[in-house]
């Protein structure tokens, strides 16, 4: 699913340099990271994502060398293939739940919204429990409730990849273990990859690979 | 397109007080000239009309423009008062049909206008309904005034007093109505018309009253002489011209010292006109003659002048305004940075969400655009009478 060979990266002219020469995550399994603050872990999210740009080595994503893309494809390519949640959320406060759900595919050609994907956000939003509040605006809901709108947006597109980045770090630890029960069971559900950088060792136990950062910066 | 309009949208409508006032002023720049420009055009088109249907006005010294505004709209501002002599002088001259015209009450807003029957063949009215005034005391009313005031043929007017703490002023005087105009889409349409005379009697010259030698007003005699009888206040005098006491109207004096407010002399061809405006060139003579066309497009050019400094400075604002706006849409820009960088994330694509942004400009400015055509076009039914109205108070 995800093979990564001999790569490098860093921030211009800032000290901060990544440096994985090997790194392969099979379709299907789930794996957190973790490490120190600035270690690198969101900044490997962007370079499987095509977020970022290795400065040299290779990100082969689901089969596609992202970086070798030119911006609209990397662009097309992650929209239909990577569900991304992040810590805050970032939802948009104009839109109301639904629409928020259904951003992605309204913002690139490479998605069709019709009434299929309407359906399968209505049961993505019944599955998680914010069926009742689709209608609503993000700031009248819970931290909870907006990281499970969140995931949802990145599930409706059904990705074979998710990567998460400090998904629970807002959150309860009711919320918290409601979230990684939606996303580990998609994983499950679809065969579909989970890459979760986070802080928190409590929910370690429940992924199938754990991957120490420290190893891969300098 | 449809997915970026509709995420432009959502995000104006959530917006809703920012892109109002971005709306009403991006509107008012586009409205102001462009609606300024509409009323002006009209209302001289609509100005310059009536004053090249009426050839002549005579008037007594003074300001032309107030002859004019007066004789041709009737405005409520009347000029210096010429006198009847001017209407036996005119029709002396076998140079000019003359028509008397004293416009100076009303019946609550519509002007009373005291005139001739000669007025009625000069402006070619047409009657809706009833007959033209045949009597003292019978009025016609205009099509706009017959509906303001809610009166038709049989009903009757009062004229306004000139002030209402003045006891020793102007009586209302109750007038019938014989016949309603046609509609004319003039300020004709706003008059009340009068003959001449009834127009005096409104202003006390003539009067009716209790039969002095009659015993009932014995007890209002003052003092009895061989050719005057004085009387006192509580005679009784009469605010309505009937049948009954018609015959008591009177006027004292000379009829011809009575003042008009201007004459219209309708010359008989080119040449008349040319001989009677020499008459009235003596610098030193009290009374003036003017060519309403000119005083008219004197005053257009005041108000165009005045129009295109208005357009200049709205301009000078307009250009301050857009660059405003322009300066709100890039900080927003910047506060929305957050945002623009997560659809970007996620996969959005560069065009989609620069489309998504530009289509809140277009939308702001489609909108303006609408709503600017829309006040214009009110502008353009409704303007022309507003600004006489206003140049005419």
């Amino acid at each position: 699913m995800i093979d990564i060979q001999g790569l490098q990266f860093s921030y211009g002219e800032s000290d901060f340099s990544l440096q994985v020469p090997e790194l392969a995550v099979a379709r299907g399994e789930t794996v957190a990271i973790v490490g120190p603050s600035g270690s690198g872990k969101t900044t490997l999210l962007n370079l499987i994502a095509g977020n970022a740009i290795p400065r040299s080595g290779t990100v082969n994503t689901n089969g596609e060398e992202v970086s070798g893309l030119h911006d609209a494809a990397r662009r097309s390519f992650r929209i239909a293939n990577i569900g991304l949640v992040f810590q805050e959320f970032e939802l948009l406060e104009y839109l109301n739940v639904l629409d928020n759900i259904l951003l992605p595919y309204r913002i690139n050609r490479a998605l069709t919204l019709d009434s299929d994907v309407r359906g399968r956000a209505a049961a993505l939003a019944e599955q998680v429990g914010i069926a009742d509040k689709l209608q609503r605006y993000a700031n009248h809901l819970s931290q909870g409730e907006k990281q499970r709108v969140a995931v949802v947006r990145a599930l409706v597109v059904r990705p074979p990849l998710l990567l998460a980045d400090e998904p629970t770090g807002n959150l309860d630890p009711v919320n918290k273990e409601r979230v990684l029960d939606i996303l580990l069971e998609y994983a499950e559900n679809n065969n579909a990859t989970l890459i979760t950088v986070t802080h928190d060792h409590d929910i370690l136990h429940r992924f199938q690979r754990v991957i120490d950062f420290k190893h891969y910066y300098a | 397109m449809r997915d970026v309009l509709y995420l432009a949208w959502r995000y104006l409508v959530y917006n809703r007080l920012k892109t109002v006032i971005l709306v009403t002023s991006i509107t008012l720049i586009i409205y102001l000239p462009v609606g300024l420009n509409v009323v002006v055009e009209q209302s001289g088109e609509h100005l310059t009309a009536r004053a090249e249907a009426t050839p002549l006005l005579v008037g007594a010294k003074g300001s032309p423009l107030e002859l004019a505004l007066n004789s041709l709209y009737f405005s409520l501002d009347f000029p210096e008062l010429t006198d009847y002599s001017e209407v036996t002088a005119i029709t002396d001259s076998e140079l000019a049909t003359a028509i008397p015209l004293y416009v100076r009450f009303r019946s609550r807003s519509q002007p009373i206008v005291g005139t001739s029957l000669d007025y009625f063949e000069f402006r070619d009215f047409e009657f809706a309904s009833g007959r033209p005034m045949a009597v003292l005391g019978e009025c016609v009313v205009g099509a706009v005034a017959a509906e303001t005031l809610g009166v038709g043929i049989g009903d009757a007017v009062t004229s306004s007093p000139e002030t209402v703490f003045n006891l020793a002023g102007v009586y209302p005087l109750r007038m019938k109505v014989a016949g309603v105009l046609a509609k004319t889409y003039t300020s004709d349409d706003e008059a009340i018309f009068v003959d001449v005379k009834t127009a005096w009697i409104i202003q006390g010259l003539g009067h009716g009253h209790q039969d002095l030698a009659s015993p009932d007003a014995a007890a209002s005699v003052l003092d009895r002489s061989d050719d005057n009888i004085v009387a006192n206040a509580a005679l009784v005098q009469y605010n309505e011209i009937t049948a009954d006491n018609a015959d008591t109207f009177h006027f004292h004096g000379d009829l011809s010292g009575y003042p008009l407010t201007a004459v219209v002399a309708v010359p008989d061809d080119e040449k008349s006109g040319v001989i009677l405006r020499g008459r009235y060139a003596d610098e030193d003579a009290n009374s003036q003659i003017v060519r309403p066309v000119t005083v008219i497009d004197e005053l257009l050019d005041t108000i165009l002048t005045i129009q295109q400094f208005i357009v200049a400075a709205v301009i000078i604002v307009g250009l301050a305004t857009v660059a405003t706006a322009a300066l709100v849409f890039m900080l927003s820009l910047r506060l929305r940075r957050r945002e623009i960088d997560t659809m970007l994330k996620i996969g959005g694509s560069r065009p989609r969400v620069a489309s998504m942004l530009l289509a809140e400009v277009a939308i702001v400015i489609v909108l303006s655009a609408m709503l600017a055509s829309v006040i214009t076009l009110l502008t353009w039914r409704f303007g022309p009478g507003i600004i006489e109205s206003f140049v005419l108070a």
